[in-house]
């Protein structure tokens, strides 16, 4: 999982201009914004609704907003952010329509990640009449924070149905960055998003 | 040093200021009084004080007891002290009983100089501003150019607001608690209520009870009994009296049925047997007053662009007096401005008493905002 972050937060900072406004959606520990601001002198704000990660967020002198999201990003202004992040957090959201539709109004260009639920492994795994458990679905069926369930191919069918453009993709499995097949091949992937 | 315990004993000083202080009114106070007590060390840049903003009934005396007083502990004991939150190892915690108070700062019991006699109702209208200027005069006498944090809950949070905005380049950052950018109309009835009740006790006389050796004491009690109820939640009332009775059965009299009814006389009794009720009367509209938004055509965030602090904002879940609807205004309005602030929305089920509570994940916030000031 460590690892998987990391590789997560370069290739946002690629994506991210120096110097820019960044909303996190989900920010756990404040690691990514701290990496952005380390690496990209960028300006942001965190919302995290668990009180632990709350606290870890101030510990590590990131902005955090605790509110939820769920409850939707109305207070924040049209295009008051330069990117609005969501990482590897899509599949814990219950309004995935809604939340999408938020991260554009309020962010220029969104980002998001989540794992390939069309994985290989995955796939193998309900195959053998089992839901799959592996590092980038690390929980089992009964204590998973995770709510929806996708693959690549059906988030691309959701932007084209919504009128999002995907600016950027990468897909990966675990770290190492997948070309061909990636619904088939890439645990996890990662989008630039705008309308 | 100790690691985490108590301040131990202090003592108040009073500084007299002769320069007279023009209050927002327009009103003149020729020279004034603040008593105010200091915890923890300056030192030698003068970069680690931190001042702490009271509420409406409030004082100087946020932390420790005062010599042979063992039950006179501070209001914000569990807050302030040696390995503390806000660590007084690290930090010089400064109180400050405000203009208008009835703890040895210079208020309605005073002498007028005009008359030689006590203030009174005479006592000028003073607000949020005019506590926050007198507490920078405090701060030159003591030789603080800039604040590690202004902190505050409720009313001394306003106070916290209102120093970003009079002295931005004074505060390094502050803390803003169960508060709000400023009253609601339903805030403010309830303050009226609660004036009302004081004004209208026959023993208040103009406000100039001094002069007849009394004191408007059922009038004051009925405030505090008004307050008390905006104070706690539903469900903290429900927790800890429900419909619980005082005998076990229906007595049908006028005297304590319910056991909420023996708790709130008992409040309002106390209260009234130490605050003044002027002062009561001045706290309310202070509060009432309040509002950097209104030379701004109640655009908050225009009125917040000359803030440079760092901020930190706390509500709580059953604080109905100063939801955390309010408190997210006020978040928001700072985000509009790009300035730094974390906000924290804390579950509590003990309504807006909750800010002087103990709760492990407020004061885990609290204590790793304080610990990232470098001092």
């Amino acid at each position: 999982m460590q690892t998987q972050q990391r590789f997560d937060f370069e290739v946002i900072a690629r994506w991210v201009s120096p110097g820019e406004t960044v909303l996190d959606l989900g920010c756990g520990d404040g690691s990514l914004l701290a990496f952005l601001r380390d690496t990209r002198g960028v300006k942001g704000y965190g919302v995290e609704a668990d009180p632990e990660r709350v606290v870890a967020c101030v510990r590590n002198d990131v902005n955090v907003l605790q509110i939820d999201m769920e409850k939707g990003l109305a207070d924040f202004q049209n295009a008051q952010f330069d990117h609005v992040i969501m990482s590897l957090s899509l599949q814990a959201v219950h309004h995935t329509e809604k939340i999408l539709d938020e991260m554009l109004r309020v962010g220029r260009e969104a980002v998001v990640s989540f794992p390939n639920f069309g994985y290989w492994k995955h796939r193998q795994a309900i195959l053998n009449g089992r839901m799959p458990v592996s590092e980038s679905l690390p929980f089992e069926w009964y204590d998973t924070p995770n709510v929806r369930f996708f693959t690549i191919a059906d988030f691309e069918a959701l932007c084209e149905a919504r009128g999002i453009r995907i600016l950027e993709r990468a897909a990966f499995d675990d770290d190492k960055p997948v070309i061909e097949e990636p619904n088939f091949l890439a645990s996890m992937a990662m989008y630039r998003l705008a309308r | 040093m100790n690691s985490s315990g108590s301040v131990g004993v202090v003592a108040a000083q009073t500084a007299h200021f002769s320069e007279p202080l023009t209050l927002r009114s327009g009103a003149v106070l020729p020279a004034y009084d603040l008593v105010y007590e200091t915890y923890g060390t300056l030192n030698a840049s003068c970069d680690n004080a931190v001042l702490v903003c009271h509420a409406l009934s409030g004082s100087h005396h946020v932390a420790g007891t005062y010599a042979n007083q063992p039950k006179s502990v501070g209001w914000w004991d569990n807050l302030v002290g040696p390995g503390k939150p806000l660590d007084t190892n690290k930090f010089f915690v400064i109180g400050v009983n405000n203009l208008g108070g009835c703890y040895g700062s210079t208020g309605p019991t005073s002498i007028n100089p005009a008359t030689g006699k006590p203030w009174g109702a005479d006592f000028p209208f003073v607000t949020v501003e005019d506590w926050v200027e007198a507490q920078a005069r405090l701060a030159d006498r003591l030789g603080i150019k800039r604040f590690a944090a202004v902190v505050g809950g409720s009313l001394g949070g306003m106070q916290a607001l209102h120093w970003t905005l009079a002295y931005p380049e004074r505060v390094a950052h502050a803390a803003i608690i169960a508060a709000a950018p400023k009253l609601s109309a339903q805030n403010i009835a309830f303050n009226e209520v609660a004036r009302q009740a004081i004004k209208s006790d026959p023993q208040f006389h103009g406000g100039h009870y001094y002069e007849h050796g009394v004191v408007p004491v059922n009038g004051l009690k009925l405030a505090r009994m008004v307050g008390h109820i905006t104070y706690l939640s539903d469900d903290a009332m429900a927790e800890k009296f429900g419909r619980k009775l005082r005998h076990g059965e229906h007595k049908y009299h006028w005297d304590v049925e319910f056991e909420i009814e023996s708790y709130l006389r008992y409040q309002g009794d106390k209260f009234a047997g130490y605050f003044d009720a002027n002062t009561y009367l001045l706290a309310t509209k202070a509060l009432d007053y309040f509002d950097p938004a209104f030379n701004y055509n109640g655009d908050l965030a225009a009125a917040l662009a000359r803030a440079k602090a760092n901020f930190f904002v706390a509500s709580f879940s059953t604080d109905w007096r100063f939801s955390p609807e309010r408190s997210r205004e006020l978040v928001f309005a700072l985000i509009r401005n790009g300035l730094k602030v974390s906000y924290a929305e804390l579950e509590s089920t003990a309504g807006h008493d909750s800010f002087l509570l103990d709760d492990p994940q407020y004061h885990a916030v609290l204590r790793a905002w304080f610990d990232g000031i470098e001092v």
